[in-house]
């Protein structure tokens, strides 16, 4: 079975997710991205590479953030941006998924950007526009369920890439709600893709999924041990949800065993960084002077999201 | 009418000696009158057949006996009808079904299952063996009038996919069924444990980012119903079984002299986790497809006998409800016209006799409902499924019956099927001269 992203002569038609990209492919969009980093610092942060194209915002679940940075990038592209928040419209009149693609590829969309509750949403509507419509459609997938993220995962390699160079020598530790977490999977794909050697997971074990050690992670309960000589961290946000459901006894006892401090980050390598997809919760597992500290580059990842997905769309839409 | 079947390769139980049935194997000629099977093998002195078929290329079974196919009536019937689904199973070579209670309203009350009958019986189709719900509105909360129920014809009581929470209904329909000598049909399954869950708790699942139903959802439900069973001495049937733990127990249950018998749905034989591939809607059901090793552990229960029978559970979903992300899809597939080559798959790649294979198709699920079929015998209702070992057929809209399109063989080439079904002695379906 051919993988669904992948066009049959290997090409990236549509970004799903990152298990499966070969490392070469994984280079090839982070150099891409290093190309677009200039445009946005320019006084014209415009390129004409997807002049005509229609870009649609398909979010299924509400998230201003990663939609804005999406619009952002395809506009600077110079694409035309439809967002189409999901929840207030088709879905709430009993539309079916595939019937409000179809209207919209009806409409010429040229890219769905697709954010879905559900883990699997974006590669059933990838399947059936790959059916119904052939080469002509994309879709990136901007966060489906607990299952990918995958432009997060690749501004992540980015912003890796960017402050440490060579990913071969790299000890990286993930810290916190796996269970729930696209971002931490396109991570972990990532990393291993890109030859890691190390990847720890840490959290309690009501937060992570059974399969990390398939994944090629090593698991880690205790913190302090997991953040030994580590030279990234990537924290997680932790959904407050998860206080409910015996998952978690409360954010304090949380903070206290697995919220990111000062003290605990000195056992990890002095130049280690510290990473957040964002949004963070101050004080549940990052304290104020970690975030704010010289070692965060938690702002920088935001301006390599913005590069990293001009580099996808402008990839796919040179794919067709 | 009076028919002779000649040179079929019989297959199954047959009872040659008039005592008790056999695992048989061999080119035998059958004699049929007044619906009953009249003589196996010599042919009676003074017989004419009103028609003669030549089944030398072909073999002959028992009718097969299906011990779960959701029939959607009344209730779902934009998913399918009786109409359709009692023809799928003729199409299947099914001449005996029982179906769940979890019908819209759920089978629980006499008129409801006497409506059912009434309908099946005028299709003049397979026989309909539905089973009654356990629980007023399958709540798991009042237990049912389940005296009346079978005086209208329910022959055991279910739960269907409804899950128990209060143990202590359970308990006292074990009792009450007891009192009785009904039998409980019980999916081991715990509530909170597989609550929101959709796939084998594993890597696979943990990968996909998908909620998982972990094994152990099977096995303490099954601690607990062994445990009331001992305790009340009521008979139960397990619906389903799923993983290799499950059966550890159930084979000490039976070890311990438990009433106990078990089925395992005919795609569990087959699929795995891994065979979600990317989020397949169609790999959706319920149990969940779980590891390899849960798989051969299947396979191997079913030989020894641990599992007694081999069972579509058919459940036809329309599009709408599974064309959806996966966690999203209804649980279920079509199973009727994929349940006999699906176990002769599983014979030959498990290198099991046919008989054998059969055996579990027929007379053991037939013991499971208590009824008097699934067995080739002088004087027995002449119920029979004539197959092709041979045919290979694509599975698709066109030839599958069912209203339910959705499988997880869907565009896959099977082989072995159904070519003509004789229920009482009346051939209600005749392809034999047409392959696809």
């Amino acid at each position: 079975m051919p993988h669904p992203q992948l066009s049959a002569n290997g090409e990236l038609k549509h970004l799903l997710t990152i298990e499966g990209l070969p490392r070469a492919l994984i280079h090839h969009i982070l150099d891409t991205a290093k190309g677009f980093l200039g445009v946005n610092t320019r006084d014209v942060k415009k390129v004409p590479l997807l002049r005509g194209k229609s870009v649609f915002n398909l979010f299924f679940e509400n998230s201003t953030r990663t939609r804005t940075t999406f619009e952002i990038a395809a506009t600077r592209l110079s694409a035309d941006v439809v967002n189409l928040n999901i929840n207030t419209s088709s879905a709430a009149k009993g539309e079916s998924l595939l019937d409000t693609i179809d209207n919209l590829v009806a409409m010429y969309a040229d890219m769905f950007v697709v954010r879905h509750a559900s883990s699997g949403a974006p590669f059933l509507i990838a399947e059936h526009v790959n059916r119904t419509r052939g080469e002509g459609v994309h879709v990136i997938n901007a966060g489906d369920g607990r299952h990918a993220h995958p432009t997060q995962g690749l501004l992540d390699m980015y912003t890796i890439r960017h402050f440490k160079k060579d990913f071969t020598q790299l000890r990286v530790a993930i810290v916190g709600d796996v269970l729930h977490s696209r971002v931490a999977r396109s991570d972990i794909h990532a990393l291993t893709t890109l030859g890691v050697p190390e990847v720890r997971v840490i959290g309690p074990l009501t937060l992570l999924p059974s399969g990390l050690e398939q994944m090629g992670c090593q698991v880690y309960t205790d913190m302090k041990k997991g953040l030994k000589d580590v030279d990234v961290i990537i924290m997680l946000r932790l959904q407050h949800e998860r206080m409910r459901g015996a998952l978690l006894p409360s954010a304090q006892e949380y903070f206290k065993n697995y919220g990111l401090t000062q003290e605990k980050l000195a056992l990890a390598k002095p130049d280690a960084i510290v990473m957040h997809p964002g949004p963070m919760n101050r004080g549940v597992e990052i304290e104020s002077a970690v975030a704010d500290g010289p070692q965060a580059v938690i702002l920088e990842q935001v301006t390599f999201g913005i590069a990293v997905r001009m580099a996808v769309m402008s990839l796919l839409v040179a794919s067709a | 009418m009076r028919i002779s079947l000649k040179g079929g390769r019989l297959l199954g139980p047959v009872m040659l000696d008039g005592v008790s049935a056999k695992l048989h194997d061999a080119h035998t000629d059958l004699y049929i009158a007044d619906g009953k099977i009249l003589a196996i093998g010599k042919e009676p002195l003074g017989f004419s057949a009103d028609l003669n078929l030549d089944l030398s290329q072909f073999c002959i079974a028992p009718g097969l006996v299906d011990l779960a196919a959701r029939l959607r009536e009344p209730g779902f019937e934009y998913k399918a009808t009786l109409e359709s689904e009692m023809q799928a199973a003729l199409e299947g070579g099914i001449t005996s079904l029982s179906c769940p209670p979890d019908t819209d309203p759920p089978l629980d009350e006499p008129g409801l299952v006497e409506m059912l009958k009434h309908r099946a019986r005028g299709l003049q189709a397979a026989s309909l063996y539905p089973l009654g719900a356990m629980t007023v509105g399958l709540k798991g909360e009042v237990i049912t009038e389940m005296a009346e129920l079978a005086e209208a014809g329910c022959i055991g009581f279910g739960h269907a996919g409804a899950m128990f929470t209060d143990t202590q209904v359970l308990l006292r329909a074990m009792q009450y069924a007891k009192s009785f000598g009904y039998t409980l049909w019980i999916q081991p399954c715990d509530y909170f444990l597989s609550r929101g869950g959709v796939a084998h708790s594993g890597a696979v699942a943990g990968r996909l980012g998908l909620s998982g139903v972990p094994v152990m959802a099977e096995t303490v439900a099954l601690h607990t119903i062994f445990e009331l069973m001992a305790a009340t001495g009521a008979r139960v049937h397990l619906c389903r079984m799923s993983s290799a733990a499950g059966l550890e127990l159930l084979k000490q249950a039976r070890k311990d002299g438990l009433a106990v018998s078990a089925d395992v749905a005919v795609h569990h034989l087959h699929l795995i986790d891994i065979d979600i591939g990317y989020f397949d809607p169609n790999m959706r059901v319920d149990p969940p497809f779980r590891a390899q090793r849960d798989r051969d552990a299947l396979r191997a229960a079913l030989q020894s006998g641990v599992v007694d029978a081999i069972c579509s559970d058919h459940t036809p979903v329309d599009d709408d409800e599974k064309q959806l992300p996966f966690a999203e899809a209804a649980a279920g597939s079509s199973g009727l016209e994929l349940l006999l080559p699906l176990t002769l798959k599983w014979a030959s790649e498990s290198r099991i006799d046919l008989a054998h294979a059969i055996d579990r198709l027929t007379r053991q699920p037939a013991t499971v409902l208590g009824i008097d079929a699934g067995v080739i015998a002088p004087g027995a209702a002449a119920d029979l499924c004539v197959f092709d070992p041979e045919d290979r057929w694509l599975v698709n809209a066109s030839s599958l019956h069912s209203q339910g399109k959705h499988t997880p063989y869907w565009g896959r080439e099977l082989v072995g099927r159904n070519r003509l079904t004789m229920v009482a002695g009346r051939i209600v379906l005749n392809h034999l001269g047409t392959r696809q």
